[in-house]
């Protein structure tokens, strides 16, 4: 199998429907997830936006199979999942890549699981590497290099075997401005390359616009979904286009659904007054007067 | 000298770059000045100037060592009595003497054999046990449910006071010397082992889940490396402890071997061999610790700090 061909873009649909799922406490059961269906069609770049606690992540990883829903379904191509699997490639916030494995080694991981010979791993592994200019490193230890490259290897490890759907959480929020927005730039050039389903969880707006064909934003805890937003900005997409009219057009409207829950997320006690700092009246005196 | 010219020449390139090239009113890039030809000697400079603690911790090493000789020497050589008494105890010469004279004596050899033979036998056999016992209880909570409550009750009890049972359990004195040097390794190894377990990262096993690995190859590919680090620690301090209990047992119910060989010294009003047979457990000690570092070093190359 030779893992460059593209996936067949009828391959990597992805149907959450009707998602719920609660954990039991002293208290009773809580919900994390109310009700939510996302769709993913195949080779399409969803992204899910969403306030803190949202549980973004949490539908990430019951399509990862990490966690199984109270209610509702989770397919794959019309298949329930049934655990995690190398069908869908999962990215972590933390790069989460094994120390005692060199930088080509954590490459071959996957192809290693699937038993494939030492010589079609090595050229496999070699392949993606060199898409990611990661060629250099290859013998590295993952402690040895940046944040960036780590994610890179991380992209490139989750990719090796040739999943339906790469599922990323969050997998920029640990570096810092100027590297995440090369980073974006690789994820989307090999996405246009490999044509496979992409479930992208971001807090950052500015990513889930530039990055997607669609992003959706969930409400506060209990999360669910709050709206559906296609981005119509044309591909491949520039820097530059971060500037453009549409481009802010989206951003403030998505800026302001997002900050509609950031607040309920917040507790009930931030009103707008507080925000604005006007909710305390010191009446012309100091702070240690009133104090 | 190769770096030094590689970086220089990495720095002309961008100087001459074209994205440095695009100047703005606002933007002026800066030319970085060009560096003086690399010497021979600035290189030796540099590599003093780099090693400079490594070196200063040998040389101070070396000192600390030659004073507590000295130290020694001028406490026997002068019977000090002072609170301690020294009046009898062995100068270096004397110890010196009686090394070179052990040296031409085969029984001191097979002193040294067999209290080494008895290490590798019991360290390596809590090693072989100890390991996987720690790895299969961090991983099975039913394992850990049944063996810690066990293993916790048996902990406490030095491998000393373990002698008597000992002798009473195994049938020649060798094999009861090896279980006591078994049992004051074991715990320690064990103990790390589950330490190292308790620690490895849970994303780490989602991201092998991920990748497509089942149980067998999470065990073999992540629990094991990730704990490996711990495992070391655990076989460091085992290494120690077995030749603290080796000693021991050997004293008390020996024949032959380098505690035996000291504490006979006593007995026999030799002296100097009393600090000879220290010496020589200092040693040996000292060897195998530093052989179960560098055993480590090599099976974790990605774990250099």
């Amino acid at each position: 199998m030779n893992i460059m061909t593209p996936t067949p873009p009828s391959k990597g649909r992805v149907d959450v429907d009707n998602f719920a799922l609660s954990y039991d406490t002293l208290e009773g059961p809580v919900e994390a997830v109310s009700n939510a269906s996302i769709h993913v069609n195949p080779g399409e770049f969803v992204s899910i936006v969403g306030p803190s606690g949202c549980g973004k992540s949490t539908l990430l990883n019951a399509v990862a199979g990490f966690l199984k829903p109270t209610r509702g379904g989770v397919t794959v191509d019309g298949e329930p999942i049934d655990g995690p699997g190398a069908d869908r490639g999962m990215v972590f916030q933390q790069y989460s890549l094994f120390p005692w494995k060199t930088v080509k080694g954590n490459v071959e991981f996957g192809l290693k699981m699937k038993h494939l010979d030492k010589s079609s791993r090595d050229r496999a592994a070699r392949t993606l590497l060199g898409l990611a200019g990661l060629t250099a490193f290859e013998n590295k230890y993952p402690d040895s290099l940046s944040g960036g490259m780590k994610q890179r290897v991380g992209i490139v490890r989750a990719l090796a075997t040739g999943p339906k759907v790469l599922l990323l959480d969050e997998p920029f929020g640990a570096l810092d401005a100027q590297t995440r927005v090369i980073m974006q730039q690789i994820l989307t050039n090999m996405w246009q390359r490999l044509k496979i389903s992409v479930l992208f969880v971001t807090h950052d707006i500015d990513e889930a616009i530039f990055l997607s064909d669609r992003v959706y934003c969930m409400t506060a805890r209990p999360g669910s979904i709050k709206a559906e937003i296609t981005i119509p900005l044309e591909r491949p997409r520039h820097q530059s286009m971060m500037m453009s009219s549409e481009f802010l057009g989206l951003r403030r409207g998505l800026m302001s659904l997002i900050r509609e829950e950031s607040i309920k997320a917040m507790g009930g006690e931030l009103n707008d007054l507080a925000l604005d700092g006007l909710s305390i009246d010191l009446h012309g005196q100091s702070l240690a007067d009133v104090l | 000298m190769k770096v030094e010219t590689f970086a220089l020449r990495r720095e002309q390139q961008t100087a001459t770059g074209p994205e440095i090239g695009a100047e703005t009113s606002h933007v002026r890039t800066v030319q970085s000045p060009a560096g003086a030809p690399p010497q021979l000697a600035a290189y030796l400079r540099r590599w003093l100037a780099l090693n400079r603690r490594g070196l200063r911790a040998v040389l101070i090493g070396a000192i600390s060592l030659a004073l507590f000789l000295l130290a020694w020497h001028l406490l026997t050589e002068n019977r000090v009595v002072f609170f301690i008494r020294f009046t009898n105890v062995p100068s270096p010469s004397a110890v010196y003497e009686s090394l070179t004279r052990a040296m031409q004596d085969s029984t001191f050899f097979t002193h040294v054999v067999l209290s080494c033979r008895r290490i590798l036998f019991g360290f390596s056999l809590a090693a072989l046990i100890a390991v996987p016992l720690g790895l299969v209880m961090g991983r099975f909570r039913v394992a850990h449910e049944i063996l810690f409550p066990v293993m916790e009750v048996l902990r406490p009890i030095p491998a000393i006071a373990w002698v008597p049972m000992a002798i009473m359990l195994w049938p020649t004195n060798e094999q009861s010397i090896i279980y006591i040097t078994f049992l004051g390794s074991f715990f320690p190894i064990l103990v790390n082992t589950l330490h190292g377990m308790s620690l490895v990262d849970p994303v780490l096993v989602r991201a092998a889940q991920c990748l497509g690995a089942r149980e067998v190859s999470i065990f073999r590919e992540v629990y094991f490396p990730a704990s490996l680090p711990h495992i070391f620690t655990g076989l460091t301090v085992g290494m120690g402890v077995a030749w603290v209990s080796l000693i021991a047992a050997e004293m008390i119910s020996g024949q032959f071997g380098i505690g035996y060989f000291t504490w006979e010294a006593y007995s026999l009003v030799q002296y100097a061999d009393i600090a000879l047979g220290m010496i020589c457990i200092g040693v040996l000690g000292l060897g195998s610790s530093a052989l179960i570092r560098g055993l480590g070093r090599l099976v974790m190359p990605w774990n250099r700090t």
